[in-house]
């Protein structure tokens, strides 16, 4: 899992079924300082995460059928937590 | 997921016989800025998707799991989305680095 934040919104009206009542958002990961921001994603929201938000993500397709209980959905990443606080003692 | 563009539609009369039936379309991956990443690849279509078509793509194993019926297909991309409307807020709105010590995000 990342931890990434939510940066925008996808619709989508023609999709699969698996995305159905489903929100797309776009995230963004989280980087090292000095490191420059890449490699942005589409996610599956499960958690009614909004643009702004730190978001924690799975991002392994197994995993995501799991979340979304169907073993058929074409999903690879999904948001399953919207991160409160971070505590890391040191970025060395 | 990562967004694309179809280029253009890809003819294959001999392939794996559980592919007979697939649209192949001929897609440019994007960013989220809908800048080019890479080459042009080609994916299975399964929402009838169109040449210039902004799309939401699968890839790896769940891009076999998208199609319909068979899902043990040899299929590395597929397109399961078709954007209508994107919104992604402009660089330098959010901060991205990581702080030591305590960060709040609520």
């Amino acid at each position: 899992m990342i931890i990434g934040k939510v940066t925008g919104t996808v619709v989508t009206t023609l999709s699969h079924a698996a995305f159905k009542h489903r929100r797309l958002l776009v995230v963004q990961p989280l980087t090292l300082p000095g490191e420059q921001p890449s490699g942005d994603f589409i996610a599956l929201d499960s958690t009614q995460a909004g643009v702004g938000d730190t978001v924690l993500v799975n991002r392994e397709g197994n995993g995501a059928r799991q979340v979304l209980a169907n073993p058929d959905a074409p999903v690879t990443s999904v948001i399953v937590g919207i991160v409160d606080s971070l505590t890391i003692p040191s970025l060395d | 997921m990562i967004f694309g563009r179809v280029r253009g539609v890809a003819i294959s009369t001999l392939k794996y016989p559980d592919l007979a039936g697939c649209r192949l379309l001929v897609v440019q991956p994007l960013n989220s800025k809908l800048e080019p990443v890479g080459s042009l690849q080609v994916a299975v279509d399964v929402v009838e998707a169109g040449e210039g078509d902004l799309c939401v793509m699968a890839r790896s194993r769940e891009a076999a799991l998208a199609l319909p019926d068979v899902k043990f297909v040899p299929v590395d991309l597929a397109l399961v989305g078709l954007v209508d409307e994107l919104q992604v807020r402009p660089d330098g709105e959010f901060d991205f680095t990581l702080k030591a010590g305590t960060a709040r995000y609520s």
